[in-house]
């Protein structure tokens, strides 16, 4: 079977309000996103990444340009495909029901979409929290009971159990201490590799984006533009020793000049504006 | 609890027998009172061993009763509906935001022509308050659930039916129970004072004719059985939303136990 959950952003346009308040979220914003493929898109707050990632789940469309997956146009100005289980987010802040159990919240997606009835769709929940989280003795609680860090792996597992096309990764590390963080960048690592899904990380976070990611995109600010596209080429599967690796010491420091390069061609270019 | 019961009966009973104020020599101290609550054969009528006694509370807590039930059934669809859907809260919210101010009592003489009889207008100036204390909370509750969760139910295959069921409702029902206490509260406030303009029966025509009679012992009674009654009807909201909104006490974890309410 061919892989799938591959995405282009063609030429894609922002505008929110109207005349002299109009803010420009996005302007002639390309990037592709391979089947299988784990892309990371790195930016200042601010700069329209979360744009982009609400237009792909589907929350809202641009007003010029096209997302398609697999060659079928997701968005565009005239047309706003609705969320589906294909393309699921995990946000920033978390967004599991605060109202319902682990394993209720992991067989949310089955149930609503009617794919399995609702016992089958609590056992699936149970053999992935089982197999793929480590995590059944929490099967029973309630998301304010559990760490964020668990909390978080919960939710990539509530997306999973879809088997969606991409997965949509909202900032989801921000508010984490180092080490959850270590451990999470682990966790996703393992899931990419098992799973093949496509993986869409927003984050601010150099670092963690070479670690994770095949393609690195690096997004400026206002309007939210794609400056440079960043190939890394650490082999698979990957773990977090590798950041101690020359290899991945070298690609840091060439993503980080290159970042800092685009940084001051833009403060200089804004001079120029002012002048 | 019970310290601060016995400071309060205290300071009653020496304000009414020592002070030097003519004011609260009128007012029966608290063992006169108490003689007369439990008294078999009492000087005014009223007591826990007289059927008319029940009487004027099952009249009350009746009126009380359905003025809420009717708020509950029809302020938490209303609330729910304008908090979710923006056009509705553009057409109620406009008439809410202007019936709102009017004090509940305004509405009497307009009920009393309107409705068939006066038990019905007690009742209905009763449910009034109720309705607008419920409704509101309602909408409050819907409007502070975080959005994303709407988005992830959504991105999850979720249909509005699913969403208004699973996100919406549950969401809202923290707000919704401190919505219905607070209406509670205020249904026995705008009854007493209903009671007291059209009704032949209940706790608060019994104090005004206790009153007008200058029976003071019955007027206490009267005042202290409304505060145990209320004091119950506020336990019973409470203890069901404890039961319906579990994942909140669990997820606080200890610190639940003085939840306020």
């Amino acid at each position: 079977m061919k892989p799938t959950g591959a995405v282009e952003v063609i030429n894609l346009q922002k505008i929110y309000g109207a005349g002299d308040e109009a803010v420009h979220a996005l302007e002639s914003c390309s990037c592709e996103i391979p089947a299988g493929q784990f892309v990371a898109l790195v930016g200042p707050s601010g700069c329209g990444k979360s744009t982009l990632l609400n237009m792909m789940a589907g929350f809202d469309r641009p007003t010029q340009g096209e997302i398609r997956l697999d060659g079928e146009i997701l968005v565009s100005p005239s047309i706003q495909t609705r969320p589906n289980s294909d393309r699921v987010v995990v946000f920033q802040n978390g967004a599991l029901f605060p109202w319902k159990t682990v394993i209720e919240n992991i067989a949310y997606g089955p149930t609503v979409q009617r794919k399995l009835k609702p016992l089958e769709a609590l056992d699936q929940a149970h053999a992935i929290l089982k197999n793929v989280g480590g995590m059944e003795r929490i099967a029973n609680s309630f998301p304010g009971q559990i760490s964020s860090g668990m909390q978080r792996r919960v939710e990539i597992l509530r997306a999973l159990i879809n088997q969606p096309k991409i997965l949509l990764l909202d900032e989801p590390f921000r508010a984490m201490d180092t080490v959850s963080k270590s451990g999470m960048h682990q966790h996703l690592l393992d899931i990419h590799q098992r799973f093949q899904t496509s993986v869409f990380l927003i984050t601010h976070d150099l670092g963690e984006a070479i670690l994770l990611a095949d393609t690195v995109f690096v997004m400026t600010t206002r309007p939210g533009t794609i400056k440079l596209k960043i190939d890394v080429e650490l082999p698979r599967p990957r773990n977090k020793e590798m950041t101690l690796t020359e290899e991945f010491t070298t690609l840091q420091k060439q993503a980080i000049a290159a970042v800092h390069e685009e940084a001051r061609k833009a403060f200089e270019r804004g001079e120029k504006e002012l002048a | 609890m019970f310290v601060g019961i016995s400071l309060s009966v205290a300071l009653w009973y020496g304000l009414v027998n020592w002070t030097p104020f003519l004011a609260f020599n009128r007012l029966p101290d608290p063992i006169s009172v108490m003689m007369e609550w439990i008294s078999r054969d009492p000087d005014y009528g009223l007591s826990i061993f007289t059927t008319d006694y029940y009487l004027h509370i099952a009249y009350s807590t009746y009126r009380a009763t359905v003025a809420f039930a009717l708020a509950l059934a029809l302020g938490v669809p209303l609330g729910i509906m304008m908090g979710w859907k923006a056009t509705f809260h553009a057409y109620a919210g406009a008439l809410l935001d202007f019936l709102r101010p009017i004090p509940p009592l305004a509405w009497v003489p307009i009920a009393i022509l309107i409705l068939p009889g006066d038990e019905p207008a007690v009742i209905f100036v009763t449910f009034l308050v109720a309705f607008f204390a419920t409704t509101l909370n309602t909408l409050l509750g819907v409007r502070s659930i975080d959005p994303d969760l709407i988005r992830a139910s959504e991105c999850l295959g979720a249909t509005a039916r699913d969403i208004l069921r699973d996100i919406v409702i549950p969401g809202a029902l923290p707000s919704i129970f401190t919505g219905l206490q607070i209406a509670m509260g205020a249904a026995w406030f705008s009854l007493v004072a209903g009671e007291m303009i059209a009704a032949q029966y209940g706790l608060g025509f019994m104090i005004l004719e206790s009153y007008n009679l200058v029976q003071y012992p019955t007027i206490v009674i009267m005042m202290a059985t409304l505060g145990i009654v209320g004091y119950a009807s506020s336990a019973l909201i409470r203890y069901v939303g404890k039961k319906m909104i579990r994942w909140r006490e669990q997820s606080l974890g200890g610190l639940s136990g003085d939840m306020p309410s």
